[in-house]
């Protein structure tokens, strides 16, 4: 499609969207180097466990592994979300991100539950800097996908009100590279913070 | 209930905290008073807060400076009246109240005047000179302007309800940790640099896209303003490192509420990461305050110069160059800690080569003046003092950047002096010169000359009087934040050193006087033009003040300087041959609600208030989320009404020639 | 907007599942000495990073803006200085703190 062709509103629409798609990636940076300097104490404060309990001691593989599965397969079905608003497809749109949200949910309760059993053996986050940069470091990602969360719910609301119009696709778009960032950013996570401590 | 919050929290146990505490208030309800008598609440409201328009954000933006250097200048001059008397326990304030004060200076002066300067001036001008009718994300300018201005009301509260912090505003723990600051000052000041600092994100990826995006046809990248560029440049610095001072701080919270052990003594913390965290944004910032001054000296030169800018691509290489080598230095604002030799040497060297692309421009100045006509205004002025005064403090900063001289000169007021000497010509005088430059701009008449002048002259022989003083006592091995000392010799240093300050205050108050006088006499010196100063960019193309499109039609480029060149072909002032309809931005109370309860979220942490913290948030997102479902948040000017304000504008310009 | 179609997303996530699978499968038999073992992981990580680009964010030379991809070198090319330096200065001092 040329931009030769479209009507003054038509391109300014378009114009307004590419704006708010690299404002948004922009945004996306930055937290991109937000998790870097939090992955970054992470590693710093390893040895930092004060006698307290190491990676090796509290990680559990296969809890990784299943929430690495969940939020994987979740990218996957936001992907057909993405599909189903390109083939204005509305009630597959709402079908694929209710799943996706079932499973962004069941990932945080696996977290919680991770975090809860720490806490509750005595390695919460005040046990030692070790586990502060652990909490703090797995715990901001867990705040973003709940974000990521109310999001889908909000728009889910929207293409349910408003139906796929221009905006709420151009939203849906901006919800969907969020998504897979967080996928990234838990790639990091399992790569550096499980995978290692285990070894 | 009220958490922490208790009647204990009234500043009555000192005669002038109390006091402080008053002047605040007092301030606060003159200025209401004043309000409800013009009965101008309603204007306020639906004119300026709720505005989205670049150009009033802009203003309020630094409104919001001038107050706040106004408060960070009394917590100067305290200072210096304090260090002055102090021999021997002399003074008049206790070191707890001495520590607050020197914290809330730096802490202000940093965040809360030249960060909203900055953000102001680019506001307002940078989207008028790319030819374009607002920045990318309006509504987003305006919850960066109500986040920083909630973030100034933090600081401005601990006057009057606890303390701020005593921890410098740099915040280093293990001291401003829980453990040694039980208070709630340090998280007064967690917070307001937390606030602000999203702003300051949003506001850094709203010019990014502004500029990257939303250029007139013709303007390409090297063909904007040199404001324009250093804006740019400075808008990446605010998006990329800002995230670390949210780190920073963000932690340092998280060990003071909950009890972690990011920076703590014991049970593996690591204090020096939190100095590592801090100042990797902390040198970035540096760059992001002074590029854009930068940029405003090279229009200001340029134009009372009468000359094209000298070596305009050297000067916007010099500034992408710096933008990248900002994030190279951080560990020279901590050499001391301990590093190994290679550690320090590294830094040491890109500290010294960062210099160069900054003397590069320093020739690009001075070559634009040689054998210019130049017309000596208060901006031109503040330009050439900045010149002069800028270089000294960077060859000082050359001396330090050497690893072992700064084991000597560390923490001394060797070190005050040479910030200051970067900051105060660099920072500060560049944007006095853009706020004298582009104030006809803003509100369509000139600022007086005279005081203009009586400005420049104090604020440059009070900063020399002020600060050349420390250099000497830094080299004499007094450290700084001396609430106290017993070195009778430095006694008479310290004195010069206020009575420059009390210079500068006379250089403020003629500020003042200087607003007092354009302001009356407002007629006389009405620009009807738009263009007062014979300017070479697209600013100056449009009506003083602009109106709320800035462009009837968006201009086509062809030039570095295109208005100078429309003037010359004679193409300038051209009515065309029809209006078309503008969409604009509504007006919204969303930005302004946010700022509020940013701040009432800010407060309830602080106290530990937690039912006000969950309903704040709650508010917060709930205006968040309204707002951005709104598919419909502009209103179309009709053609007529174009016509009908551009009619008015030529007629103007008629009545004129 | 250009359309991505299915097999995008599957390709893609058939490449994640065997990045993801290779080092959980390598830590949970210890099949590797813990250096190379480590080693396996980062290579991983960065792939699947890289996978994830290309077939999640649809991130590509032609179409993708190039103040996109500028963003992400630029990005990229920080948190190598920024982490990197951190690392460089704080294991530097944990040394000569410790020794």
């Amino acid at each position: 499609m040329s931009v030769m062709h479209l009507s003054e509103h038509e391109r300014e629409e378009l114009e307004t969207r590419e704006q708010r798609a690299l404002g948004f990636w922009l945004y996306l940076m930055g937290d991109a180097v937000i998790f870097a300097l939090l992955f970054a104490t992470y590693a710093i404060m390893i040895p930092g466990t004060a006698g307290g309990p190491t990676g090796k001691q509290l990680f559990n593989l296969n809890n990784a592994a299943l929430e690495t599965a969940l939020l994987l397969v979740s990218s996957l079905t936001f992907g057909f979300a993405s599909l189903s608003v390109q083939a204005g497809n509305r009630k597959a749109v709402l079908g694929w991100l209710g799943v996706t949200f079932v499973l962004g949910a069941g990932f945080i309760f696996l977290e919680l539950r991770e975090f809860a059993g720490l806490i509750a053996q005595g390695a919460g986050p005040d046990r030692s800097g070790f586990l502060s940069a652990f909490f703090t470091l797995v715990g901001t990602h867990g705040v973003h996908v709940s974000m990521g969360l109310l999001w889908i719910v909000i728009l889910g609301a929207q293409v349910a009100v408003k139906g796929l119009t221009a905006p709420v696709a151009s939203r849906l778009f901006r919800l969907g590279l969020f998504w897979h960032f967080l996928d990234i950013a838990w790639v990091g996570i399992f790569s550096i913070v499980y995978l290692p401590g285990l070894l | 209930m009220f958490g922490k919050l208790t009647i204990e929290a009234l500043p009555l146990y000192s005669a002038i905290a109390a006091g402080g505490a008053a002047v605040t208030v007092g301030g606060a309800l003159l200025v209401a008073i004043v309000l409800t008598w013009l009965k101008a609440w309603k204007y306020l409201w639906t004119d300026w807060l709720t505005s989205v328009d670049h150009k009033r954000i802009g203003v309020m933006y630094i409104v919001l400076a001038l107050i706040m250097l106004l408060r960070g200048f009394v917590d100067a001059i305290m200072m210096r009246a304090q260090q002055a008397t102090a021999l021997d326990a002399g003074g008049y304030l206790p070191p707890e109240h001495f520590d607050q004060i020197f914290s809330s200076h730096g802490t202000i002066m940093i965040f809360f005047m030249a960060m909203p300067f900055m953000t102001g001036l680019i506001n307002l001008i940078m989207p008028l000179q790319i030819g374009t009718r607002d920045v990318a994300f309006p509504w987003l300018n305006a919850v960066s302007l109500w986040l920083s201005a909630a973030g100034a009301g933090l600081v401005m509260v601990s006057l009057v309800i606890g303390k701020f912090s005593t921890a410098g505003w740099t915040g280093y723990p293990p001291y401003s940790g829980i453990d040694y600051n039980p208070g709630v000052g340090v998280d007064y000041w967690i917070w307001a640099i937390l606030i602000s600092g999203v702003g300051s994100t949003m506001s850094g990826i709203n010019f990014i896209v502004t500029i990257l995006k939303r250029r007139a046809p013709g303007m390409t990248l090297m063909r904007m303003t040199p404001f324009t560029w250093t804006a740019l440049c400075a808008s990446v610095l605010m998006a990329f490192a800002f995230p670390a001072i949210t780190v920073a701080c963000g932690l340092l919270a998280l060990d003071r509420l909950f009890g972690m052990h990011f920076f703590t003594n014991a049970h593996g913390g690591n204090m020096m990461n939190y100095a590592n965290l801090f100042w990797i944004w902390g040198h970035p910032e540096v760059y992001i305050l002074i590029l854009p001054a930068f940029g405003i000296f090279s229009e200001v030169v340029a134009t009372f110069s009468k000359k094209r800018l000298f070596g305009y691509e050297s000067l916007v290489y010099a500034t992408a160059a710096i933008a990248i080598l900002s994030f190279t230095v951080w560990l020279h604002h901590f050499f001391t800690m301990g590093s190994s030799a290679n550690v320090n040497a590294f830094f040491g060297v890109t500290t010294m080569v960062i210099a160069v692309p900054t003397g590069v421009k320093v020739f690009n100045w001075l070559l634009t003046m040689y054998r210019g006509r130049i017309d000596f205004h208060p901006s031109m002025m503040w330009s050439i003092g900045f010149m002069v005064t800028f270089v000294i403090g960077g060859m000082t900063g050359v001396l330090l950047a050497i690893p072992p001289a700064d084991f000597l000169m560390h923490n001394t007021t060797f070190l005050v002096a040479h910030f200051h000497n970067m900051i105060i010509p660099g920072v500060l005088f560049g944007y006095l010169a853009g706020y004298m430059f582009w104030f006809p701009k803003a509100f369509g008449f000139e600022l007086n000359r005279g005081w203009g002048l009586a400005s420049f002259w104090c604020w440059l022989i009070g900063f020399y009087l002020a600060f050349m003083p420390l250099y000497l006592l830094g080299l004499k091995g007094m450290p700084r934040r001396m609430e106290t000392y017993n070195d009778p010799t430095w006694q008479p240093y310290l004195m010069v050193a206020a009575a420059g300050a009390v210079v500068v205050l006379f250089g403020i108050a003629s500020m003042v006087m200087q607003l007092y006088v354009s302001i009356r006499d407002r007629r006389l010196t009405a620009d009807r033009t738009g263009d007062p100063f014979d300017g070479r960019t697209l600013e100056w193309s449009t009506s003083s003040p602009p109106p709320p499109y800035n462009f009837a039609v968006i201009p086509t480029v062809s030039d570095r300087e295109p208005f100078l060149v429309a003037k010359k072909d004679g193409t300038a002032y051209q009515r065309p041959a029809s209006y078309t309809p503008i969409s604009i931005p509504s007006n919204t109370p969303a930005g302004v609600v946010l700022g509020i309860f940013a701040f009432v979220l800010g407060f309830a942490i602080i106290w530990h208030i937690w039912w006000l913290v969950a309903v704040s948030a709650i508010v917060m997102f709930t205006t968040v989320i309204t707002r951005s479902s709104d598919d419909h948040a502009e209103f179309t000017l009709s053609a007529g009404e174009v016509k009908r304000i551009e009619d008015e504008r030529f007629r103007e310009l008629g009545r004129r020639a | 907007m250009e359309r991505h179609g299915l097999a995008t997303y599957l390709i893609g996530f058939v490449l994640a599942v065997v990045l993801t699978a290779i080092p959980f499968w390598l830590v949970a038999t210890h099949a590797l000495p813990p250096q190379r073992l480590l080693l396996v992981i980062g290579i991983a990580a960065v792939l699947q990073v890289l996978v994830h680009l290309r077939f999640f964010l649809h991130l590509n030379f032609t179409t993708t803006p190039k103040e996109n991809l500028l963003a992400l070198v630029f990005t990229a090319l920080l948190i190598f200085i920024m982490v990197g330096g951190s690392f460089w200065i704080m294991f530097d001092l944990h040394q000569r703190m410790m020794s």
